[in-house]
Protein backbone atom coordinates (compact mmCIF):
# COMPACT_ATOMS: atom_id res chain seq x y z
CA UNK A 1 0.00 0.00 0.00
CA UNK A 2 2.62 2.54 1.08
CA UNK A 3 5.70 0.96 -0.42
CA UNK A 4 6.74 3.07 -3.34
CA UNK A 5 10.03 3.76 -5.09
CA UNK A 6 11.46 6.94 -6.57
CA UNK A 7 10.92 6.93 -10.35
CA UNK A 8 12.49 9.20 -12.98
CA UNK A 9 10.37 11.38 -15.26
CA UNK A 10 11.33 10.49 -18.84
CA UNK A 11 8.54 12.23 -20.75
CA UNK A 12 6.11 15.05 -19.99
CA UNK A 13 2.63 14.49 -21.43
CA UNK A 14 -0.52 16.58 -21.79
CA UNK A 15 -3.09 16.93 -19.03
CA UNK A 16 -0.69 16.98 -16.04
CA UNK A 17 0.51 13.50 -16.97
CA UNK A 18 4.03 12.17 -17.45
CA UNK A 19 5.83 8.92 -18.13
CA UNK A 20 8.20 7.62 -15.44
CA UNK A 21 10.81 4.91 -15.63
CA UNK A 22 11.89 2.56 -12.91
CA UNK A 23 14.42 -0.14 -13.65
CA UNK A 24 13.49 -0.22 -17.31
CA UNK A 25 9.72 -0.28 -16.68
CA UNK A 26 7.81 2.72 -17.99
CA UNK A 27 4.46 3.89 -16.68
CA UNK A 28 2.15 6.82 -17.21
CA UNK A 29 1.37 8.69 -13.99
CA UNK A 30 -0.23 11.98 -12.92
CA UNK A 31 1.70 15.08 -11.84
CA UNK A 32 -1.48 16.86 -10.65
CA UNK A 33 -0.26 16.93 -7.02
CA UNK A 34 3.25 18.21 -7.74
CA UNK A 35 4.00 21.64 -9.18
CA UNK A 36 7.05 22.35 -11.28
CA UNK A 37 8.26 18.79 -11.91
CA UNK A 38 10.67 18.67 -14.84
CA UNK A 39 12.10 16.07 -17.16
CA UNK A 40 14.75 14.01 -15.35
CA UNK A 41 13.33 14.71 -11.88
CA UNK A 42 12.76 11.79 -9.52
CA UNK A 43 9.32 11.57 -7.94
CA UNK A 44 7.76 9.28 -5.34
CA UNK A 45 4.73 7.66 -6.94
CA UNK A 46 1.67 6.31 -5.16
CA UNK A 47 -1.38 4.75 -6.81
CA UNK A 48 -0.54 6.45 -10.09
CA UNK A 49 0.18 9.94 -8.69
CA UNK A 50 3.48 11.67 -7.92
CA UNK A 51 3.36 12.80 -4.29
CA UNK A 52 6.61 14.71 -4.09
CA UNK A 53 9.85 15.42 -5.88
CA UNK A 54 13.04 13.92 -4.54
CA UNK A 55 15.76 16.42 -3.62
CA UNK A 56 19.05 15.03 -5.01
CA UNK A 57 21.21 17.33 -2.86
CA UNK A 58 19.47 16.13 0.31
CA UNK A 59 19.86 12.50 -0.80
CA UNK A 60 23.64 13.08 -1.15
CA UNK A 61 23.79 14.72 2.28
CA UNK A 62 21.99 11.76 3.87
CA UNK A 63 24.34 9.25 2.22
CA UNK A 64 27.32 11.26 3.45
CA UNK A 65 25.95 11.05 7.00
CA UNK A 66 25.63 7.27 6.64
CA UNK A 67 29.25 7.03 5.49
CA UNK A 68 30.44 9.12 8.41
CA UNK A 69 28.61 6.92 10.90
CA UNK A 70 30.95 4.04 10.06
CA UNK A 71 33.94 6.04 11.23
CA UNK A 72 34.69 5.49 14.88
CA UNK A 73 36.13 8.80 16.06
CA UNK A 74 38.41 6.96 18.46
CA UNK A 75 39.54 4.13 16.18
CA UNK A 76 39.31 5.89 12.80
CA UNK A 77 43.02 5.43 12.15
CA UNK A 78 42.79 1.63 12.24
CA UNK A 79 39.54 1.30 10.36
CA UNK A 80 39.43 0.42 6.64
CA UNK A 81 36.78 3.13 6.11
CA UNK A 82 39.30 5.75 7.22
CA UNK A 83 41.47 5.16 4.15
CA UNK A 84 38.53 5.89 1.92
CA UNK A 85 37.53 9.01 3.79
CA UNK A 86 33.99 10.25 4.07
CA UNK A 87 32.29 12.09 1.26
CA UNK A 88 31.62 15.49 2.74
CA UNK B 1 18.42 1.79 -9.41
CA UNK B 2 19.26 5.33 -8.38
CA UNK B 3 18.05 6.48 -4.94
CA UNK B 4 17.27 2.87 -4.06
CA UNK B 5 20.46 0.78 -4.21
CA UNK B 6 22.57 3.36 -2.35
CA UNK B 7 20.10 3.20 0.54
CA UNK B 8 20.44 -0.61 0.74
CA UNK B 9 24.26 -0.73 0.86
CA UNK B 10 25.44 -3.44 3.26
CA UNK B 11 28.79 -1.81 4.01
CA UNK B 12 27.13 1.44 5.04
CA UNK B 13 24.63 -0.58 7.11
CA UNK B 14 27.51 -2.21 8.99
CA UNK B 15 28.98 1.24 9.67
CA UNK B 16 25.65 2.51 10.99
CA UNK B 17 25.35 -0.60 13.16
CA UNK B 18 28.80 0.10 14.63
CA UNK B 19 27.72 3.66 15.37
CA UNK B 20 24.58 2.41 17.16
CA UNK B 21 26.62 -0.09 19.18
CA UNK B 22 28.92 2.81 20.16
CA UNK B 23 26.13 5.18 21.05
CA UNK B 24 23.61 2.91 22.83
CA UNK B 25 24.19 3.52 26.53
CA UNK B 26 25.30 0.37 28.40
CA UNK B 27 22.73 -0.97 30.86
CA UNK B 28 19.87 0.91 29.24
CA UNK B 29 16.99 -0.56 27.25
CA UNK B 30 15.42 1.22 24.32
CA UNK B 31 11.99 0.45 22.80
CA UNK B 32 10.91 2.23 19.64
CA UNK B 33 7.75 1.83 17.63
CA UNK B 34 7.95 1.91 13.87
CA UNK B 35 4.51 3.25 13.07
CA UNK B 36 4.42 2.35 9.37
CA UNK B 37 3.96 -1.02 7.79
CA UNK B 38 6.54 0.10 5.23
CA UNK B 39 9.13 0.27 8.00
CA UNK B 40 7.95 -3.05 9.47
CA UNK B 41 8.47 -4.59 6.04
CA UNK B 42 11.97 -3.10 5.67
CA UNK B 43 13.01 -4.20 9.17
CA UNK B 44 11.89 -7.79 8.48
CA UNK B 45 13.11 -8.00 4.89
CA UNK B 46 16.60 -6.66 5.58
CA UNK B 47 16.88 -8.20 9.06
CA UNK B 48 17.57 -4.78 10.56
CA UNK B 49 17.05 -6.19 14.06
CA UNK B 50 20.17 -8.35 13.55
CA UNK B 51 22.21 -5.16 13.33
CA UNK B 52 20.86 -3.75 16.59
CA UNK B 53 22.19 -4.43 20.07
CA UNK B 54 19.89 -6.68 22.15
CA UNK B 55 19.02 -3.64 24.26
CA UNK B 56 17.27 -1.94 21.32
CA UNK B 57 13.80 -3.38 20.69
CA UNK B 58 11.52 -2.49 17.77
CA UNK B 59 7.76 -2.68 18.25
CA UNK B 60 5.43 -2.83 15.24
CA UNK B 61 2.78 -0.13 15.06
CA UNK B 62 -0.63 0.11 13.42
CA UNK B 63 0.48 1.95 10.29
CA UNK B 64 -0.78 -0.50 7.70
CA UNK B 65 -4.04 0.77 6.23
CA UNK B 66 -5.24 -2.68 5.25
CA UNK B 67 -4.57 -4.02 8.75
CA UNK B 68 -6.50 -1.32 10.60
CA UNK B 69 -9.55 -1.42 8.31
CA UNK B 70 -12.37 -2.84 10.44
CA UNK B 71 -14.41 -5.81 9.22
CA UNK B 72 -17.62 -3.76 9.25
CA UNK B 73 -16.38 -1.47 6.49
CA UNK B 74 -15.51 -4.36 4.17
CA UNK B 75 -18.86 -5.97 4.99
CA UNK B 76 -20.51 -2.75 3.75
CA UNK B 77 -18.83 -3.05 0.35
CA UNK B 78 -19.57 -6.78 0.12
CA UNK B 79 -23.28 -6.29 0.98
CA UNK B 80 -23.57 -3.59 -1.66
CA UNK B 81 -21.77 -5.61 -4.35
CA UNK B 82 -23.88 -8.74 -3.69
CA UNK B 83 -27.20 -6.89 -3.47
CA UNK B 84 -26.82 -4.70 -6.54
CA UNK B 85 -25.81 -6.43 -9.80
CA UNK B 86 -25.44 -3.00 -11.43
CA UNK B 87 -22.68 -2.04 -8.99
CA UNK B 88 -18.97 -2.53 -9.74
CA UNK B 89 -16.82 -2.23 -6.60
CA UNK B 90 -13.24 -1.18 -7.38
CA UNK B 91 -10.43 -1.22 -4.86
CA UNK B 92 -6.69 -1.72 -4.34
CA UNK B 93 -5.40 -5.29 -4.52
CA UNK B 94 -4.59 -5.56 -0.82
CA UNK B 95 -8.22 -4.97 0.16
CA UNK B 96 -9.56 -7.89 -1.82
CA UNK B 97 -8.27 -10.58 0.53
CA UNK B 98 -9.06 -9.01 3.91
CA UNK B 99 -11.26 -11.47 5.83
CA UNK B 100 -14.78 -10.15 6.46
CA UNK B 101 -17.90 -11.57 8.12
CA UNK B 102 -19.32 -14.96 7.23
CA UNK B 103 -16.02 -16.28 5.90
CA UNK B 104 -16.23 -13.79 3.03
CA UNK B 105 -13.80 -11.31 1.52
CA UNK B 106 -14.26 -9.04 -1.49
CA UNK B 107 -12.52 -11.72 -3.55
CA UNK B 108 -14.88 -14.46 -2.31
CA UNK B 109 -17.85 -12.16 -2.95
CA UNK B 110 -16.60 -11.93 -6.51
CA UNK B 111 -16.63 -15.73 -6.72
CA UNK B 112 -20.29 -15.53 -5.68
CA UNK B 113 -21.07 -13.29 -8.61
CA UNK B 114 -20.41 -9.80 -7.25
CA UNK B 115 -18.60 -7.51 -9.69
CA UNK B 116 -15.45 -6.64 -7.74
CA UNK B 117 -12.38 -5.37 -9.56
CA UNK B 118 -8.85 -4.53 -8.58
CA UNK B 119 -7.52 -1.14 -9.66
CA UNK B 120 -4.01 0.27 -9.47
CA UNK B 121 -5.18 3.87 -9.21
CA UNK B 122 -8.44 5.69 -8.40
CA UNK B 123 -8.15 7.15 -11.91
CA UNK B 124 -8.77 3.61 -13.24
CA UNK B 125 -12.07 3.46 -11.32
CA UNK B 126 -13.09 6.84 -12.71
CA UNK B 127 -12.23 5.76 -16.26
CA UNK B 128 -14.33 2.61 -15.76
CA UNK B 129 -17.34 4.76 -14.78
CA UNK B 130 -16.91 6.76 -18.00
CA UNK B 131 -16.70 3.54 -20.04
CA UNK B 132 -19.71 1.91 -18.33
CA UNK B 133 -22.42 4.60 -18.12
CA UNK B 134 -25.12 1.99 -17.39
CA UNK B 135 -23.28 0.68 -14.29
CA UNK B 136 -22.62 2.20 -10.87
CA UNK B 137 -18.89 2.28 -10.14
CA UNK B 138 -18.02 2.47 -6.43
CA UNK B 139 -14.41 3.10 -5.47
CA UNK B 140 -13.66 1.56 -2.06
CA UNK B 141 -11.01 4.05 -0.92
CA UNK B 142 -8.60 3.15 1.86
CA UNK B 143 -5.30 4.45 3.12
CA UNK B 144 -3.56 7.08 5.17
CA UNK B 145 -2.65 10.57 3.97
CA UNK B 146 -0.70 9.16 1.00
CA UNK B 147 -3.71 7.80 -0.90
CA UNK B 148 -6.18 10.52 0.15
CA UNK B 149 -5.07 13.27 -2.30
CA UNK B 150 -5.51 10.96 -5.34
CA UNK B 151 -9.04 10.10 -4.12
CA UNK B 152 -9.73 13.85 -3.79
CA UNK B 153 -8.54 14.41 -7.37
CA UNK B 154 -10.91 11.82 -8.86
CA UNK B 155 -13.82 13.25 -6.85
CA UNK B 156 -13.09 16.69 -8.31
CA UNK B 157 -12.88 15.14 -11.78
CA UNK B 158 -16.21 13.33 -11.27
CA UNK B 159 -17.83 16.61 -10.16
CA UNK B 160 -16.35 18.51 -13.12
CA UNK B 161 -17.56 15.86 -15.56
CA UNK B 162 -20.95 15.51 -13.79
CA UNK B 163 -20.29 11.81 -13.70
CA UNK B 164 -23.28 10.51 -11.74
CA UNK B 165 -22.49 6.79 -11.91
CA UNK B 166 -19.28 7.13 -9.86
CA UNK B 167 -19.02 7.25 -6.08
CA UNK B 168 -16.48 6.74 -3.31
CA UNK B 169 -16.86 4.59 -0.20
CA UNK B 170 -14.38 6.52 1.91
CA UNK B 171 -12.27 4.84 4.60
CA UNK B 172 -9.37 7.28 4.63
CA UNK B 173 -7.69 7.57 8.03
CA UNK B 174 -5.27 9.97 9.70
CA UNK B 175 -1.84 9.09 11.03
CA UNK B 176 -1.45 11.65 13.85
CA UNK B 177 -4.75 10.47 15.40
CA UNK B 178 -3.51 6.87 15.45
CA UNK B 179 -0.19 7.77 17.09
CA UNK B 180 -2.08 9.81 19.69
CA UNK B 181 -4.45 6.85 20.29
CA UNK B 182 -1.48 4.57 21.02
CA UNK B 183 0.11 7.08 23.37
CA UNK B 184 -3.19 7.69 25.13
CA UNK B 185 -4.34 4.07 25.29
CA UNK B 186 -4.76 2.65 28.79
CA UNK B 187 -2.19 -0.05 28.03
CA UNK B 188 0.49 2.54 27.44
CA UNK B 189 -0.70 4.95 30.10
CA UNK B 190 -1.49 2.70 33.04
CA UNK B 191 -0.42 -0.87 32.49
CA UNK B 192 2.96 0.04 31.09
CA UNK B 193 2.90 -3.03 28.83
CA UNK B 194 4.15 -0.94 25.95
CA UNK B 195 6.99 1.18 27.16
CA UNK B 196 7.84 3.34 24.18
CA UNK B 197 10.89 5.57 24.06
CA UNK B 198 10.08 7.04 20.67
CA UNK B 199 8.66 6.61 17.19
CA UNK B 200 10.08 6.05 13.75
CA UNK B 201 7.73 8.40 11.90
CA UNK B 202 6.03 7.70 8.56
CA UNK B 203 7.87 8.19 5.28
CA UNK B 204 5.37 8.74 2.51
CA UNK B 205 2.58 10.04 4.72
CA UNK B 206 5.01 12.73 5.83
CA UNK B 207 5.77 13.77 2.24
CA UNK B 208 2.14 14.95 2.20
CA UNK B 209 1.52 16.24 5.74
CA UNK B 210 5.08 17.37 6.51
CA UNK B 211 6.87 16.96 9.83
CA UNK B 212 4.92 19.69 11.65
CA UNK B 213 1.88 17.56 12.76
CA UNK B 214 4.12 15.34 14.92
CA UNK B 215 5.48 18.25 16.93
CA UNK B 216 2.37 18.25 19.14
CA UNK B 217 2.88 14.77 20.61
CA UNK B 218 6.61 14.96 20.75
CA UNK B 219 6.06 17.89 23.11
CA UNK B 220 2.89 16.67 24.89
CA UNK B 221 4.06 13.08 25.47
CA UNK B 222 7.80 13.75 25.72
CA UNK B 223 8.45 11.20 22.95
CA UNK B 224 11.03 11.69 20.22
CA UNK B 225 9.88 11.16 16.62
CA UNK B 226 12.28 10.62 13.72
CA UNK B 227 10.69 10.61 10.27
CA UNK B 228 12.45 8.02 8.13
CA UNK B 229 12.48 6.80 4.54
CA UNK B 230 11.44 3.21 3.77
CA UNK B 231 14.87 1.90 2.79
CA UNK B 232 16.81 -0.15 5.36
CA UNK B 233 19.59 2.44 5.85
CA UNK B 234 16.96 5.10 6.48
CA UNK B 235 15.43 2.97 9.23
CA UNK B 236 18.80 2.19 10.86
CA UNK B 237 19.82 5.85 10.81
CA UNK B 238 16.45 6.85 12.30
CA UNK B 239 16.95 4.34 15.15
CA UNK B 240 20.39 5.86 15.75
CA UNK B 241 18.87 9.36 15.85
CA UNK B 242 16.22 8.16 18.34
CA UNK B 243 18.92 6.63 20.57
CA UNK B 244 20.77 9.96 20.53
CA UNK B 245 17.60 11.85 21.47
CA UNK B 246 16.90 9.47 24.37
CA UNK B 247 20.51 9.76 25.56
CA UNK B 248 20.31 13.56 25.44
CA UNK B 249 16.92 13.65 27.16
CA UNK B 250 15.39 15.33 24.09
CA UNK B 251 11.90 14.74 22.66
CA UNK B 252 11.94 16.44 19.29
CA UNK B 253 10.72 15.78 15.79
CA UNK B 254 13.71 15.08 13.57
CA UNK B 255 13.68 14.32 9.87
CA UNK B 256 15.97 11.65 8.43
CA UNK B 257 14.03 11.62 5.13
CA UNK B 258 15.03 15.14 4.08
CA UNK B 259 15.23 14.09 0.42
CA UNK B 260 11.43 13.87 0.30
CA UNK B 261 9.97 15.44 3.46
CA UNK B 262 9.83 19.10 4.52
CA UNK B 263 8.29 20.66 7.61
CA UNK B 264 5.27 21.89 5.65
CA UNK B 265 4.74 18.90 3.35
CA UNK B 266 2.84 19.07 0.07
CA UNK B 267 0.61 22.13 0.51
CA UNK B 268 -1.16 21.59 -2.79
CA UNK B 269 -2.23 18.10 -1.74
CA UNK B 270 -3.23 19.32 1.74
CA UNK B 271 -5.45 22.09 0.30
CA UNK B 272 -7.12 19.63 -2.04
CA UNK B 273 -7.84 17.18 0.79
CA UNK B 274 -9.21 19.96 3.04
CA UNK B 275 -11.45 21.09 0.21
CA UNK B 276 -12.88 17.61 -0.39
CA UNK B 277 -13.08 15.86 2.98
CA UNK B 278 -14.10 16.64 6.54
CA UNK B 279 -13.26 14.90 9.78
CA UNK B 280 -15.53 12.09 11.04
CA UNK B 281 -16.40 12.53 14.73
CA UNK B 282 -15.30 8.93 15.30
CA UNK B 283 -14.10 5.96 13.27
CA UNK B 284 -13.55 2.32 14.17
CA UNK B 285 -9.98 1.00 13.85
CA UNK B 286 -9.04 -2.62 14.05
CA UNK B 287 -6.94 -2.98 17.18
CA UNK B 288 -7.52 0.55 18.46
CA UNK B 289 -11.34 0.65 18.63
CA UNK B 290 -13.23 3.89 18.04
CA UNK B 291 -10.83 6.81 17.67
CA UNK B 292 -12.16 10.39 17.64
CA UNK B 293 -11.34 12.61 14.66
CA UNK B 294 -9.21 9.88 13.10
CA UNK B 295 -10.85 9.50 9.70
CA UNK B 296 -12.31 11.47 6.84
CA UNK B 297 -15.64 11.58 5.04
CA UNK B 298 -16.72 13.50 1.94
CA UNK B 299 -17.86 17.08 2.44
CA UNK B 300 -21.56 17.81 1.75
CA UNK B 301 -20.57 19.46 -1.55
CA UNK B 302 -19.57 15.96 -2.75
CA UNK B 303 -22.65 14.17 -1.34
CA UNK B 304 -23.67 13.01 -4.82
CA UNK B 305 -20.45 11.01 -5.04
CA UNK B 306 -20.56 9.65 -1.49
CA UNK B 307 -21.42 5.94 -1.73
CA UNK B 308 -22.47 5.79 1.93
CA UNK B 309 -25.22 8.37 1.29
CA UNK B 310 -26.04 7.32 -2.24
CA UNK B 311 -26.72 3.68 -1.33
CA UNK B 312 -27.81 4.34 2.29
CA UNK B 313 -25.07 2.04 3.61
CA UNK B 314 -25.03 1.43 7.34
CA UNK B 315 -21.89 0.71 9.28
CA UNK B 316 -22.32 -2.32 11.57
CA UNK B 317 -19.24 -2.87 13.72
CA UNK B 318 -18.13 -6.51 13.90
CA UNK B 319 -15.73 -7.91 16.49
CA UNK B 320 -12.55 -9.61 15.27
CA UNK B 321 -12.19 -13.41 15.31
CA UNK B 322 -11.74 -14.36 18.97
CA UNK B 323 -8.54 -16.31 18.42
CA UNK B 324 -6.96 -13.57 16.27
CA UNK B 325 -4.42 -11.35 18.01
CA UNK B 326 -4.31 -8.65 15.30
CA UNK B 327 -5.76 -6.04 17.65
CA UNK B 328 -3.10 -6.53 20.30
CA UNK B 329 -0.37 -6.81 17.65
CA UNK B 330 -1.45 -3.52 16.08
CA UNK B 331 -1.13 -1.80 19.48
CA UNK B 332 2.35 -3.26 19.93
CA UNK B 333 1.21 -5.24 22.99
CA UNK B 334 1.82 -8.65 21.43
CA UNK B 335 4.02 -10.01 18.65
CA UNK B 336 2.92 -12.21 15.72
CA UNK B 337 4.35 -15.37 17.29
CA UNK B 338 2.18 -14.80 20.39
CA UNK B 339 -0.88 -15.52 18.24
CA UNK B 340 -2.20 -19.09 18.27
CA UNK B 341 -3.24 -18.81 14.64
CA UNK B 342 0.13 -17.55 13.36
CA UNK B 343 1.60 -19.76 10.61
CA UNK B 344 -0.95 -22.49 11.30
CA UNK B 345 -4.53 -21.48 10.51
CA UNK B 346 -3.40 -18.01 9.42
CA UNK B 347 -0.88 -17.61 6.58
CA UNK B 348 -0.49 -15.07 3.75
CA UNK B 349 -2.25 -17.55 1.41
CA UNK B 350 -5.22 -18.02 3.78
CA UNK B 351 -5.20 -15.01 6.10
CA UNK B 352 -7.57 -15.03 9.08
CA UNK B 353 -6.46 -11.67 10.41
CA UNK B 354 -5.68 -8.46 8.56
CA UNK B 355 -2.03 -8.32 9.70
CA UNK B 356 -1.39 -11.36 7.50
CA UNK B 357 -2.96 -9.86 4.36
CA UNK B 358 -0.71 -7.02 3.28
CA UNK B 359 3.05 -7.43 2.87
CA UNK B 360 3.28 -4.47 5.26
CA UNK B 361 1.36 -6.28 7.99
CA UNK B 362 3.43 -7.31 11.01
CA UNK B 363 2.38 -10.98 10.70
CA UNK B 364 2.98 -11.22 6.95
CA UNK B 365 6.41 -9.58 7.33
CA UNK B 366 7.37 -11.97 10.11
CA UNK B 367 5.96 -14.98 8.23
CA UNK B 368 7.86 -14.11 5.05
CA UNK B 369 11.20 -13.07 6.52
CA UNK B 370 11.40 -13.21 10.30
CA UNK B 371 10.43 -16.75 11.17
CA UNK B 372 13.42 -18.28 9.33
CA UNK B 373 15.75 -16.06 11.32
CA UNK B 374 14.00 -17.05 14.53
CA UNK B 375 14.33 -20.73 13.61
CA UNK B 376 18.04 -20.29 12.79
CA UNK B 377 18.63 -18.61 16.13
CA UNK B 378 16.90 -21.49 17.95
CA UNK B 379 19.19 -24.05 16.34
CA UNK B 380 22.38 -22.05 17.05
Amino acid sequence: MCLALPARIVELLDGELCRVELGGVRKEISLALVDGAALGDYVIVHVGYALTRLDPAEAERTLALFAEAGLDPAAARDHPDAQRGSST
Amino acid sequence: MKYIDEFRDGRLAAGLARAIAREAAPGRDYAFMEFCGGHTHAIARYAVTDLLPPTVRMIHGPGCPVCVLPIGRIDMAIRLALARPDVIVCTYGDCLRVPASGGLSLLKARARGADVRMVYSPADALALAVREPAREVVFFAIGFETTTPPTALVLHAAAAQRLDNFSVLCNHVLTPAAIAAILESPEVRELGTVALDGFVGPAHVSTVIGSRPYERFAAAHRKPVVIAGFEPLDVIQAIRMLIRQVNDGRAEVENEFTRAVTRDGNRKAQALVADTFESRPSFEWRGLGAVADSALRLRPAFARWDAERKFALDDRPVPDHKACACGAILRGVRTPTDCKLFATACTPETPMGACMVSSEGACAAHYTYGRFRAAAQRTD
